[in-house]
């Protein structure tokens, strides 16, 4: 493993019964974890290539009890990394060995349902899933909906603002929540927007969600919920080419549709996934494009219609239009099982996660072939075409040495050149420890640190999930320092106040 | 008042570093539609008009970069020739304050949050900025964001900017997600409700998969007829027939539902966007708060001589009342809400915070992001009275 993250600090270490003993004065008796074997649960989140057992795990109840822990944290310059339901694909929750491990798991209320506002609120470690189950009677769902939904807590879904396959058309989790209740790690705790569309001052909101735990713990989550459209029909479309799907996708968009997902598969994932489900998909084609739309039947019927036109004009060799649901779930099947139908195919896989300008797809996946064969390993990819956001999978064996490593350095050269032709390091999965060192690709020193004076804002002494998102930890007195810039002053003459 | 009036990065560095050393304020400027809000303050302006033109716009990526100073109306033509359009109805203040119409600018509407009726269903400027360059109160150049549709990287500094009036940063460049143009869209209006009915309406109407995408209640007060409840169903032709059919059984129990022919529901539209019923003259309120709780505001608010009328379900709140500032701020934050105080002559203006005062814990962290990004407070001019 090439990461490094920062040394542990060995006065915490040393004083590691002293902090457990704290801890359980401010939780529950059973809600502080501190046996060795019981740890190795939280060792590592969906990134398993990276593992450190935490120093202690606390699972706190209320608000309270996150506020009374993190202050407590704070006051000791003990580091705190938060966690929900550990699916992270880019380390995000990965321990440390000097901090307290944050699980939100027992925040798993419903709080309140409104449809009149239509909004749910819900504690942080409620699935994503289960909020569309607390609704889907009342004919209402949660529209965001990574592949992880079963499994995932909304305050993971906040911190990394997952997508999932219909976002193109409802968006990321950033468009989908209102308000949140937020503990900082001085232990104040504050609410920031609610159930109205839009905060009173500086969007705060706006910027905690995608903060990968960095800013603050999510104890409460206001999340629009929507009614459930009337139907969906979907397109299984396979082409001759990655170009002619690429253009179909570019054809689709440009007659002014916007579906409710639009995903893509290579050659490579096609096989896989039919190998494993059995769902018909067409083997002969290079790549195999499912297009659905949802709405009232009217919309869905004449939008399938122009969607298979489409199609035909870009030379599509199959083309199948759903019927009926049992046929639109077979259409998804495939694309849904795909992670473990390629799996099957490798002992391991590294799944990658950047953005591309769409026209760009031909050219970013023959340099990736051409990686592939460079680094003598596999690639297969599926892709939220509609947005750009690629998801190659790197096939590897973590038992042959050297192979994982080989993996990791592939992997950084898929998203540098997701970065070289305009697009950015990840399009949903977050930045992590995975791709921390590569910030450097997208932004320059001053970027970051504009970035990081936000942190300084909510954290000043960095405890809160150091070691992630940023390749340089500055120390906030450092970069509060202001060197400015005079130039030779062409306004020599401003006002003073 | 002096104006600076840049028209490349390194002067718009040179002009904040010097404003910085000189201990000046600067209030970043470009059309001056909404100059008028907020308190009075003697301030050097920093015109942006000089950071003019499209940088790169690709239909197909569904993106466009521009540059801040831009017109509003010229983006605006230009992605309607495109069959695009920006989706959340950014739209022009000039004329609420009886300043001539097309001098509001991209760069305005962006850092001041401006959106219109669609924003009930297809996101606010927030939700449409995704990235920009900048330079801060430190006169350093940076830039966040990307130029892709779905982005993740590092924090999410475009959201934080947009709305944040000018008070973190000077944009140079913006990159904003286009979308297409619904190829027709149906206006539907019921007649004679109430504030609560009309709620009511607009409730079950967005409750519905007849995926309304803006909802608006004038009531009889500001018609010379009477209360008219709006509904807008864009898409594809057949669609939104099928879905107006639909609507109308839906909301039966509310009354006939029937089409407002196009160029008047245009009219209508762009009468609620741009608050045009509450007339050029008095104070105005924008308050916003959970839809449900929009027909009690209204209830405590009327008898006090309030003229309104409720945008967004009622999640969007125009009032037009002449005093009462700390009623209607208490009334607002009872329903779970807060309020905006938009136009109002001077002396209120000077003596209310145009935007509703946050909590102490909120105020404080807002006021350190401001020095993250602004540590000599260059852009603090004081009219936001913090
Ligand atoms: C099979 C699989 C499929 C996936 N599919 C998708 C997909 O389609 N789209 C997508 O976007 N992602 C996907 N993911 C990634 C992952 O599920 C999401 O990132 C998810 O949001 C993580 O949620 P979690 O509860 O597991 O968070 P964790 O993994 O526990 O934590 C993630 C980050 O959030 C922080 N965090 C967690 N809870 C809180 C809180 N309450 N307050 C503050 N910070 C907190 C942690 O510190 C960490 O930085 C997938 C993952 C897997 C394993």
């Amino acid at each position: 493993m090439s990461l490094k993250m920062p040394p542990p600090d060995q006065a915490v270490l040393a004083r590691r019964s002293e902090i457990i003993a704290a801890l359980e004065r401010l939780v529950a008796a059973d809600a502080v974890i501190s046996e060795s074997a019981a740890l190795r649960p939280y060792e590592s989140d969906a990134l398993t290539a990276y593992r450190q057992p935490p120093m202690v795990v606390v699972l706190p109840e209320t608000v309270q009890q996150v506020s009374a822990v993190l202050a407590w944290c704070d006051g000791q310059g003990v580091k705190v990394v938060p966690r929900g339901s550990g699916t992270s694909l880019s380390g995000g929750a990965l321990p440390l060995a000097d901090a307290v491990l944050l699980g939100m798991a027992r925040f798993n209320r419903i709080l309140d349902i409104s449809y009149a506002d239509r909004v749910a609120v819900v504690q942080p470690g409620v699935t994503n899933l289960a909020i569309t189950q607390a609704v889907e009677e009342a004919g209402f769902y949660y529209a965001p909906d990574p592949s992880s939904q079963i499994a995932c807590s909304i305050g993971g879904n906040v911190a990394e603002n997952s997508g999932g396959v219909h976002c193109l058309k409802y968006g990321l989790t950033t468009h989908n929540v209102l308000g949140i209740e937020l503990v900082l790690m001085d232990g104040e705790i504050m609410r920031l927007g609610g159930r109205q569309l839009d905060p009173a001052g500086l969007d705060l909101l706006g910027v905690v969600v995608g903060s990968e735990g960095l800013l603050g713990v999510v104890t409460e989550v206001t999340v629009r919920i929507l009614p459930r459209p009337e139907g969906a029909r979907a397109a299984l479309i396979g082409f001759p080419s990655v170009e002619s799907a690429g253009q179909c996708v570019a054809d689709v968009i440009a007659a002014g549709i916007i579906p409710a997902g639009m995903e893509m598969m290579d050659k490579k994932a096609i096989h896989a996934a039919e190998a494993f489900v059995h769902v018909g998909y067409p083997l002969e084609v290079e790549a195999l494009l499912i297009v659905e739309v949802d709405g009232a039947a009217a919309e869905c019927d004449e939008l399938i219609e122009r969607i298979a036109d489409i199609a035909r004009s870009n030379r599509a060799i199959t083309l199948r239009l759903s019927s009926n649901e049992q046929e639109r779930l077979g259409f998804w099947a495939g694309r849904k099982a795909a992670f473990p139908a390629v799996g099957r195919i490798a002992p391991d896989y590294y799944c990658m996660d950047g953005t591309i300008p769409r026209r760009r797809l031909a050219q970013v996946l023959h340099r990736m072939e051409e990686l592939a064969v460079r680094y003598g390993l596999g690639i297969a990819n599926v892709f939220h075409a509609g947005d750009g956001n690629l998801h190659p999978l790197i096939l590897y064996d973590a038992n042959q040495p050297g192979q994982l490593e080989r993996a990791e350095a592939f992997g950084r050269d898929i998203l540098r050149l997701c970065v070289e032709v305009g697009g950015v390091l990840t399009g949903e999965h977050g930045v992590g420890v995975e791709k921390r060192d590569l910030m450097p690709e997208m932004f320059n020193a001053t970027d970051l640190a504009h970035q990081q004076r936000l942190k300084c804002a909510f954290d000043p002494d960095l405890l809160l999930n150091p070691g992630k998102v940023f390749p340089t930890l500055h120390r906030c007195a450092e970069l509060g320092r202001m060197h400015v810039h005079h130039g030779e002053s062409r306004y020599p003459d401003l006002p003073r106040f | 008042m002096t104006t600076l009036a840049p028209t490349s990065t390194s002067e718009l560095r040179d002009a904040i570093g010097g404003a910085v050393a000189a201990g000046a304020k600067l209030e970043i400027r470009a059309g001056g539609s909404k100059a008028d809000i907020g308190a009075e303050r003697a301030v050097t302006l920093l015109d942006l008009r000089g950071f003019c033109g499209v940088v790169d716009y690709d239909p197909a990526e569904l993106v466009l970069t521009v540059k801040p100073g831009t017109p509003l109306t010229q983006i605006e033509a230009l992605v309607t020739g495109e069959n695009q359009s920006l989706a959340f109805e950014p739209w022009d203040h000039g004329p609420l304050f009886s300043r001539p119409p097309g001098v509001a600018t991209i760069g305005g509407v962006i850092a001041a949050g401006v959106a219109g009726p669609d924003r009930l269903a297809r996101g606010s400027a927030r939700d449409h900025l995704l990235g920009f360059t900048a330079v801060s109160g430190r006169a350093e150049v940076f830039v966040a964001g990307g130029r892709v549709i779905k982005n993740v990287t590092g924090y999410d500094l475009p959201k934080l900017m947009a709305a944040s009036w000018g008070r973190l940063a000077a944009m140079t460049e913006l990159t904003l997600r286009v979308c297409p143009r619904p190829q027709a869209t149906a206006t539907m209006a019921l007649e004679g409700l109430g504030a609560s009915e009309a709620v009511a309406a607009m409730t079950r109407a967005m409750g519905s998969s007849a995926e309304v995408s803006a909802a608006a209640h004038l009531p009889a007060a500001l018609r010379a007829g009477p209360a008219l409840t709006l509904f807008r169903l864009p898409g594809f032709e057949r669609s939104v027939v099928a879905r107006c059919a639909k609507m109308a059984e839906w909301l039966r129990p509310h009354g006939a539902l029937h089409r407002v022919p196009q160029t008047e529901a245009d009219t209508l539209w762009g009468a609620v966007r741009q608050v045009a019923p509450l007339g050029p003259e008095g104070s105005i309120w924008r308050i916003h708060v959970p839809p449900s709780r929009a027909p009690t505001v209204v209830q405590v608010l009327e008898p006090l001589g309030a003229q309104w009328l409720f945008d967004w379900a009622g999640g969007l709140i125009w009032v037009r009342l002449q005093a009462h500032a700390e009623q209607i701020r208490a009334t607002a934050a009872a329903a779970g809400g807060h309020a905006t105080l938009v136009r109002a002559p001077r002396e209120l203006r000077n003596a209310v915070p145009a935007l509703h005062p946050r909590s102490r814990v909120v105020s404080a962290l807002e006021a350190r992001i401001r020095r993250a990004f602004d540590p000599a407070g260059v852009f603090e001019t004081g009219r936001f009275l913090d």
